[in-house]
């Protein structure tokens, strides 16, 4: 009972911070700040992820995002030099509108969350998935398994890291 | 067998991350702050994909290799967009949406 109570107080801690900094990054004038409060919001993702025993996912988002996004952001926000958004009328009708629209959404979205019924399960909903289940699955040939996927994803990531060179080197 | 915290509180944390990104990319001026309501936007759904696979179908792996896939994929898409946005950068002297007009001389 106390261990389930103290993960409970982990998830809301989680889900605190998550709500909080993800609505500071937009609302944020310093652009440093927003990717900042981006990166928290990411770090709070992969506890998330490590929460529901998902370790490996937690880790590559840990991986993927903190190390490696989150510093493409900082390094183009500091070559493009533009720390502070210009000021802009607070109360423009623009933005009543997309604040309408986004509380209308949440109302919505959650209404639609809680009344809906999932179908049940009767599976351990807590089962750590073992790296070697994860690395047979992505190399496998067969159904369910993710070879093909991963090597698109290769030739994805080959295509982008050309296509990005391309498009941001100098021209003469 | 209940679960510590139910499937539906996960969900709204993801949907409230969701619509933050949604009101960030239609206010934002600076093209960088839209991008990073976009990741924003991108990784609720990623949250989403891993709760569905845990609570709905823990047997099965796809929840999870999708938010892998999409991870690998936002990951690009970033990459994209920052190198378009230092070529706007070189070419216009600064980022806002307002002003863009052309990609090339």
């Amino acid at each position: 009972m106390q261990n389930v109570l103290i993960l409970r107080i982990i998830f809301g801690l989680l889900a605190a911070v998550i709500a909080v900094f993800s609505i500071m990054a937009v609302r944020t004038r310093r652009i440093l700040h927003a990717a900042t409060y981006l990166l928290f919001v990411l770090f709070a993702t992969a506890g998330l992820y490590f929460f529901l025993n998902y370790s490996f996912l937690g880790a590559v988002q840990l991986l993927v995002y903190a190390g490696g996004v989150i510093i493409l952001y900082v390094f183009s926000i500091l070559l493009t030099d533009t720390d502070c958004e210009n000021a802009s009328p607070m109360f423009s009708l623009r933005r009543w509108l997309a604040l309408s629209a986004t509380i209308g959404g949440i109302a919505l979205v959650s209404f639609l969350l809680i009344t809906n019924t999932w179908p049940q399960t009767d599976l351990p909903m807590d089962a750590e998935i073992s790296m070697k289940t994860i690395g047979r699955t992505l190399m496998g040939t067969e159904k369910y398994h993710y070879l093909l996927p991963f090597e698109v994803m290769s030739l994805l990531l080959l295509a982008c890291m050309a296509g990005a060179l391309v498009i941001a080197r100098k021209r003469s | 067998m209940e679960p510590v915290v139910s499937m539906e509180f996960y969900l709204i944390v993801s949907s409230i991350m969701f619509f933050a990104g949604l009101y960030g990319f239609i206010t934002r001026k600076s093209l960088i702050a839209t991008l990073i309501s976009i990741e924003l936007v991108l990784t609720s759904t990623d949250i989403n994909f891993a709760v569905f696979n845990r609570f709905l179908y823990p047997g099965r792996l796809e929840g999870m290799f999708f938010t892998l896939f999409s991870i690998g994929v936002s990951a690009a898409e970033t990459a994209v967009a920052i190198a378009i946005i230092i070529n706007i950068y070189r070419n216009i002297k600064n980022v806002e949406t307002r002003n863009l007009e052309k990609l090339k001389e």
